[in-house]
């Protein structure tokens, strides 16, 4: 894990993200699943993007910096690239 | 012989129901947020009630055992409690713990992790705490392993193996586990299996304790049967947990090994109280009538969670009902149904013997039970159709948010039998809660 994706699992834990979201089955159901976020083909790192800069209908604004929102979808990415079981298994 | 009023006991007690109260309480305002979107949303997000949600409610299962076992092993034992002033600097800290989680939680104030979602250096406080609970346990009780009633064992495992457990699931804190997510996760997994199975020993001891005192039929706990069944749950405790990690690239080994032996743990309670009903029919059907009661609706919901257990621990089964609500009508049975009914048997028998006002079986409690029971299978049953409902819509690739709008009417359904589980829980609690209050505020000798 980089420093970068160390900083956006980091910045995931403080905010509580797994209380709506889950990873490889941690979390909540609030909100969308985000093992497979950044290679899903309906979703991937803009749509990642665009709901960490402005919240959504559930999700409130945590008004967080560009580097904030950088180094979280550096870690959704480093998770998504360790999700082989998962793809295989879930997403198939 | 009566159990004695413990004071320290009396004020876990005291804690546990409230701590559950308030847990209902998020727990309520949390559904609410699965059906009007936004509601709360910046006063008081999901974000921060579901961990307050989580925590109050674990924290009632804790206290509540806790606070069962200190006035059980005066009793047990035949002497006092080793060192009161320990018991209170329990309390004390447990006290401590509750309000710098909740506080920390209303202000945002995360360690992030599933279950343990306060900050790491909260653990200390717990584990401290847990200490002092552990040392007046053994000194104490002073248990003969080769003699003691299966009870005690289960109990000093439970306890032995929540330290371990706890302290496992800080080792994200060392960079080998938190810099690899494979590791991060599985070990993740394992110590919050683990500790659900801890807590489970307390519970199902206590269980098993209520049963000898209301049947008088001390060879039950003494059995070898007994015994096997308990050794059974112990190496659940310890090897069940890989059927939670069938989607994380982890050993395969460990996971087929969970998987037999996941299939097994419900059912040994089940037969334990099976062996119980039997004998109490026998014996002596007028003692601690209402506990006998609430262990029979124990019972029923022990069989509804060990299909669903099996069910889902099936590994081709499990690859659709995961991250589904299916999961989670399985958590809140086991939970309401299973662990809070024990708990409440076991609260019950001690509210009946610490007072002259003799058995606390009236009629409207026993509605009030129906009606508990009855909102909790309409709300296991909507948990259920909607993580049905979810798997259909994933199979037809529909987006997440298409997927909520479907799971509509099940999120009513929900909401309303969740807030009629509160008020049913309520009810039921109230009585006792008042006996321990009413404890609390008399001065006299205690053990």
């Amino acid at each position: 894990m980089t420093q970068q994706q160390q900083y956006g699992k980091s910045l995931y834990q403080e905010y509580n993200c797994q209380s709506c979201h889950q990873l490889f089955g941690l979390g909540g159901f609030l909100g969308p699943e985000l093992t497979t976020v950044i290679s899903d083909a309906n979703r991937g790192p803009q749509y990642a993007r665009i709901l960490l800069e402005n919240g959504a209908t559930r999700m409130p604004n945590f008004h967080f910096t560009q580097k904030e929102v950088n180094a979280i979808i550096a870690y959704l990415t480093y998770v998504d690239a360790n999700a082989c079981t998962y793809k295989k298994n879930v997403t198939k | 012989m009566n159990i004695r009023k413990s004071v320290p006991g009396t004020w876990l007690i005291i804690v546990a129901i409230s701590s559950l109260g308030l847990g209902l309480l998020f727990g309520a305002l949390g559904g609410l947020q699965y059906v009007f979107s936004g509601f709360l949303k910046e006063q008081l997000s999901f974000q921060k009630i579901r961990p307050l949600h989580v925590y109050l409610v674990i924290n009632w299962i804790f206290c509540a055992a806790a606070g069962a076992i200190y006035y059980y092993i005066p009793y047990l034992s035949g002497r006092a409690l080793y060192s009161v002033l320990l018991a209170n600097l329990h309390v004390l800290l447990q006290v401590i713990i509750l309000l710098l989680v909740v506080s920390g939680f209303f202000m945002g104030i995360f360690g992030g992790r599933e279950y343990l979602e306060f900050p790491p250096l909260i653990i200390i406080l717990v584990i401290t705490a847990w200490i002092l609970f552990i040392i007046n346990f053994f000194a104490t009780i002073r248990p003969s392993f080769k003699k003691v009633p299966v009870y005690i064992w289960s109990w000093s495992t439970g306890l032995i193996f929540f330290l371990i457990t706890i302290t496992e699931a800080q080792l994200w804190l060392l960079p080998y586990f938190n810099n690899n997510i494979v590791r991060d996760i599985t070990v993740q997994w394992k110590a919050m299996g683990s500790m659900v199975g801890s807590w489970n020993l307390l519970i199902y001891g206590s269980a098993m304790f209520v049963m000898e005192k209301i049947t008088g039929d001390v060879t039950i706990n003494r059995s070898n049967k007994a015994f096997f069944f308990y050794f059974l749950g112990l190496t659940n405790l310890m090897f069940n947990w890989g059927h939670h990690t069938y989607i994380v690239p982890s050993s395969e080994l460990v996971k087929t090994i969970s998987y037999g032996i996941s299939m097994t743990e419900l059912l040994i309670l089940a037969n334990i109280i099976y062996s119980f009903r039997k004998t109490y029919f026998k014996t002596n059907p007028h003692v601690h009538f209402l506990s006998f009661r609430i262990l029979t609706y124990a019972e029923v919901w022990i069989l509804i969670n060990l299909v669903l257990s099996i069910t889902i621990s099936v590994p081709a089964i499990n690859l659709y009902t995961h991250g589904t609500h299916i999961t989670v009508a399985h958590a809140m049975g086991t939970t309401i149904g299973i662990n809070t009914f024990l708990i409440l048997a076991s609260l019950v028998l001690i509210a009946e013997e610490i007072t002259t006002e003799g058995q606390l079986y009236t009629p409207f409690f026993n509605r009030s039970f129906i009606f508990l029971n009855v909102s909790l299978l309409i709300f296991w049953l909507s948990l259920v159709g909607m993580g049905l409902c979810k798997i259909f819509a994933v199979q037809q690739k529909n987006s997440f948010y298409e997927i909520m709008d479907k799971l509509q009417p099940y999120f009513k359904v929900f909401s309303a039998s969740g807030i009629l589980v509160v008020i049913a829980l309520l009810l039921v609690l109230f009585p006792v809660f008042k006996i321990f209050i009413k404890q609390a505020s008399f001065k006299r000798k205690s053990v």
